[in-house]
């Protein structure tokens, strides 16, 4: 059994069919749909027969020989942490669609974004399956051209200025990290299979080799995470994109750049790692606090969520680079808590979008008297952002803290302002969006339909299952960052 | 005395025996046959039987070809796979030229004057266009060029390596003259680029006499020999002879700085004609320049390396922000083969043994989307006033809205720039990491570094292209409005490079094998 590349072949065809095929324009969303469900229930197999006593250890493995050439095979396979950010993108990918049910009017447009839009979920299991740093690196940057056109094509009137910012960001972060690549080469033990991880992993290294090597990864990891300074890009990309573009990029594709810290930095670069940590710890709380500033000043609110975003990002840094089993466990569990509360976040401006064409909060007032249900599952969303008890993205920041107290002591310390921040901006915004007198223009705002229930609620369920039973995920993640740790704190011994 | 014949071993030279003989045989035909469709016609089949045939007879040499390779004329050529290889990649790109040569309109117009000789926007002109005549003398000049330049990857002496290139060089000079549009244009580009090619074939000559004045050969190989023997001597004759060589090959390759005729020419030349001097101009001199690095060169890597580190750092740098600057498509893409330029010299950096088959496999991915981009462009044409097709559209502000009016040809140029831009997927990236991997090999690391910078920033304009074709609605208020001219040959030219830069892009593997078994050069023991 192929599973891992029928998963990354299956969206991949459709999409193209999609693109390509002009008859499916009609029946483009249903289409769309039904094969991102079908993805799905293969993903909801996968995880059904994952092997969770072996969480840490790759599973479903595949490998041919891709290029012999130039070292590089196709090799796949995942551990707990893959599989949960691949659960991740299979549940929200048909969430996306169906929230933007209603978002275009011409058939030939809307075949084409939602044909993107599977086409980038290939890319996006690709990605968290590959176990070829060379593989990795091409679905790494070949997954730009469909994010371009998905950012370029469809969104506001700053979209083509947001498509180029955000390609010539990402693209100077993989060129750099290109170069990183090919001298790992000639680090490595070369031949026909030179670029499997696991021939990369546990090489030792001069400590200038290793840490130039260590930057260049972290580099391209930290545009994409992303962490300040390189963040720009992400305001204005969720700015100017379409809100389902933006969701899949921020719950999603962001993950690549913190995946690919744990997965290749610690693992490949275990030396260079603490080597660097204090720095990247420092970035990381810089990250925490600056995005909570910036997302207290914000007046639309998808900058709002995206700043939100860049202090949680840098709240699963600091837990990744903290080197802790708890810290490393609750970075991982954040990653896909996270994806779960932005992307319901997102949906929900979205929604607010749809009805009024705006999303500056000056404009919204006092709609709690008038949709009770919308404000009720934005507020609940909103809680889960500011990490309520019970929710997981609560679970997951406490494990990040706690875990990182031992190792950077003054580091928790600074980003637990941060948290506080966050009820701040959430409640805030809550406050203006939904409470006061309701201005005449808002008297007519529709509730949320049923569409938009089985949307969100779904998310908001998820997000509660995984706050009061953390060890539904963890049992997944547990493994894997052990075997992290072992890998970090092995040569500190030394 | 008593001079023996020498021994000559014919048939490792019937690839370029064929492409030559038949350009002999067309230069008869011109004198020959007087009515223009049929000669024009009788050109276009001649000139792709013997491009066809001698791609087969290069194939059956590759197969034939038994150790390192087979010395011909004393060891005044060497042909080696090396030679093959590059050989094979010239006649790919003269085969897609040629298809572009005999492209025609609906209206029957090529891309050449009806007639070189008359003046532009005179009454003959005028009159030469009516009696519907061709100026067919480009399918024989053509096979000329090509001829010369798979001398010019093959040959082993400097004398000879000056006729080949005068032999392939003479005929783009002329080539490059006879736009049928804009011709004013493409004879000031085609005098630019004979005086600055006759200056810099000079200065080629005057490095080689320096060369012969201080070692007393005017072969690679011996020279080589001769550089091991007694380098400490007259190391300053060799060296300065050594800067002209290569400031000859440089200027072929286009690259800084020695490339100032290239904008002028790529604009002012036929797009088929652009096309197909692009990519095999390259090549030859790429060929060229890999074996005299190899042969000779590496000798004198410590005095050459800075030559190699400065002129590939300007050329990135200088072709990326010139390109970004421009406002014409064949100007920004004749930028970006500068840019090119300097990538293919990242190769070259530290001499290290895989820049060998990494070159070849370079050449031929740039080569192939550079011959479809051309393709492309010769289709995007502007309306005249009174309906009929006019000439090609390239100023940039043209090609907005091209995605929404013909999407296969959009989809194929951007499939193009994104192969020149280095994204993976494409051929572009597969080529630009095995080059790159060569510089690392050698310990070029840093002038790596700057490639890729210079490659993040080159993406920024193959990019903006992009998203004028698909974001950007055509402007309908503005005239001269612009059409898709379909014309079968340009079409299938662009939709099978496209192709073959996807293929070389996700399946290298074969190609790459190729290029692995092409990577050695033939050194025979001197004085045998």
């Amino acid at each position: 059994m192929h599973i891992l590349t029928i998963l990354i072949v299956w969206p991949a065809v459709t999409g193209l069919l999609l693109l390509t095929v002009p008859q499916l324009r009609a029946w483009a969303r249903e289409f769309a749909i039904g094969a991102s469900v079908v993805e799905l229930v293969l993903v909801v197999g996968l995880v059904a027969s994952f092997d969770r006593s072996q969480a840490g250890a790759f599973q479903f493995p595949e490998l041919h020989a891709w290029i012999p050439q130039i070292g590089t095979s196709w090799a796949l396979g995942v551990n707990g942490i893959g599989l949960s950010l691949i659960a991740l993108s299979a549940v929200l990918v048909p969430i996306v669609i169906a929230a933007g049910w209603k978002e275009d009017d011409a058939a030939p447009r809307r075949a084409q974004y939602l044909g993107l839009v599977l086409v980038s979920e290939s890319f996006m299991v690709g990605i968290f399956a590959a176990r070829d740093v060379f593989l990795f690196y091409v679905l790494f940057e070949a997954m730009l051209i469909p994010l371009y056109f998905l950012i370029g094509s469809f969104g506001g009137h700053q979209r083509r200025y947001a498509a180029v910012k955000f390609l010539i960001y990402s693209l100077v972060g993989g060129l750099v990290m290109l170069v990183a690549v090919i001298a790992l080469y000639f680090q490595g033990p070369g031949g026909e299979t030179a670029f499997l991880t696991m021939n990369l992993t546990g090489l030792t290294f001069e400590p200038w080799v290793g840490r130039l090597l260590f930057l260049g990864f972290f580099f391209a990891f930290a545009i994409k995470a992303p962490l300040v300074p390189v963040h720009t890009w992400l305001p204005s990309v969720a700015e100017s994109a379409r809100v389902g573009t933006t969701t899949l990029l921020v719950a999603i594709l962001d993950k690549v750049g913190t995946f690919g810290m744990l997965t290749l930095c610690l693992t490949l670069f275990p030396a260079a790692s603490r080597w660097a940590a204090p720095f990247i710890i420092v970035l990381a709380v810089i990250s925490v606090l600056y995005g909570a500033f910036a997302a207290i000043g914000q007046d639309n609110m998808y900058r709002l969520v995206a700043f939100t975003s860049v202090s949680h990002f840098g709240m699963i840094v600091l837990g990744i680079f903290a080197f802790r089993q708890t810290s490393i466990e609750g970075a991982t569990f954040y990653m896909v808590s996270h994806g779960l509360s932005t992307g319901a976040l997102f949906l929900m401006v979205g929604f607010l979008e749809a009805r009024h064409g705006t999303v500056s909060v000056k404009a919204f007032g006092g709609l709690q008297k008038v949709v009770p249900v919308l404000a009720g599952t934005f507020l609940i969303v909103g809680l889960s952002a500011l990490a309520l008890p019970g929710m997981s993205p609560f679970a997951s920041e406490i494990m990040v803290l706690i875990g990182s107290y031992p190792a950077a002591k003054a580091a928790v310390i600074v980003a637990i302002l941060g948290v506080v921040l966050a009820a701040l901006y959430i409640l805030l915004t809550y406050q203006k969006l939904f409470t006061g007198p309701t201005p005449k223009a808002m008297e007519s705002t529709k509730d949320l339909n049923v569409r938009e229930r089985l949307v969100v609620w779904p998310l908001i369920v998820a997000m509660l299952v995984l706050g009061i039973v953390p060890a539904l995920a963890l049992d997944y993640l547990k493994g894997p960052s052990a075997g992290i740790v072992a890998i970090v704190s092995e040569e500190a011994g030394k | 005395m008593n001079y023996p014949a020498p021994v000559i071993a014919w048939a490792p030279l019937t690839p370029i025996l064929i492409v030559l003989g038949a350009a002999a045989v067309g230069v008869l035909l011109e004198a020959f046959v007087r009515a223009p469709a049929a000669r024009r016609m009788y050109q276009f089949q001649l000139s792709i039987v013997a491009v066809v045939a001698a791609l087969l007879a290069v194939v059956w040499r590759w197969v034939a070809l038994e150790g390192d390779g087979v010395v011909v004329f004393k060891s005044m050529i060497l042909l080696d796979r090396q030679a093959l290889a590059w050989q094979f990649l010239i006649l790919i790109f003269a085969l897609g030229g040629v298809l572009l040569f005999a492209d025609k309109g609906p209206e029957g117009e090529d891309a050449f004057a009806p007639l070189g000789s008359v003046a532009p926007g005179s009454a003959e002109e005028t009159v030469a266009r009516a009696k519907g005549m061709y100026l067919t003398e480009a399918f024989p000049l053509v096979l000329f060029a090509t001829g010369g330049m798979m001398l010019f990857a093959t040959v082993n002496d400097l004398l000879f390596l000056f006729v080949a290139l005068e032999l392939f060089s003479l005929p783009l000079y002329i080539l490059v003259a006879l736009s049928r549009r804009r011709r004013l244009l493409s004879q000031e580009a085609s005098l630019k680029y004979f005086l600055l090619g006759a200056f810099s074939s000079a200065i080629f000559l005057f490095g080689v006499a320096l060369l012969f004045g201080a070692t007393g050969v005017t072969g690679m190989n011996e020279l080589g020999g001769e550089l091991a023997k007694n380098m400490p001597q007259r190391s300053a004759l060799i060296l300065l002879g050594v800067f002209m060589v290569i400031a000859g090959l440089l200027f072929k390759i286009g690259a800084v700085p020695f490339h100032f005729w290239v904008p002028d020419a790529y604009q002012g030349a036929p797009s088929p004609v652009t096309a197909f001097m692009a990519a095999a101009t390259k090549a030859a001199a790429v060929a060229a320049l890999a074996r005299l690095s190899y042969l000779v060169l590496f000798k004198l890597a410590w005095e050459l390396n800075w030559i190699i580190w400065t002129v590939a750092i300007a050329s990135m740098v200088l072709g990326t922000v010139l390109a970004i600057v421009q406002t014409d498509v064949k100007r920004m893409l004749a930028y970006s083969s500068i840019a090119h330029a300097g990538f293919i010299l990242v190769a070259f950096a530290g001499f290290s043994p895989s820049a060998l088959s990494a070159l070849p496999f370079y050449m031929a991915t740039y080569g192939l989307a550079n011959l479809g981009a051309f393709a492309v462009i010769t289709q995007v044409r502007e309306v005249t006033p009174d309906g009929a097709i006019g000439a090609e559209a390239t100023r940039l502000g043209q090609w907005a809205g091209l995605g929404k009016r013909s999407p296969l040809l959009a989809v194929a140029m951007m499939i193009f720039l994104l192969s020149f831009a280095g994204i993976p997927l494409t051929a572009g990236f597969i080529g630009k990491f095995v080059a790159f991997r060569a510089a690392i090999e050698a310990g070029a690391w840093p002038l790596v570094l700057v490639a890729v910078l210079a490659s993040a920033a080159a993406a920024f304009f193959y990019v903006r292209l992009a998203v004028l074709m698909f974001f950007t609605d055509a402007p309908t208020d503005v005239a001269p409005h612009v059409v898709v001219r379909s014309t079968t040959l340009g079409r299938g030219v662009a939709i099978a490079m496209a192709i073959a830069v996807i293929v070389l892009g996700v399946f290298p593997s074969w190609a790459l094998e190729l290029a692995h078994s092409a990577g050695v050069l033939l050194a025979p023991a001197i004085g045998g």
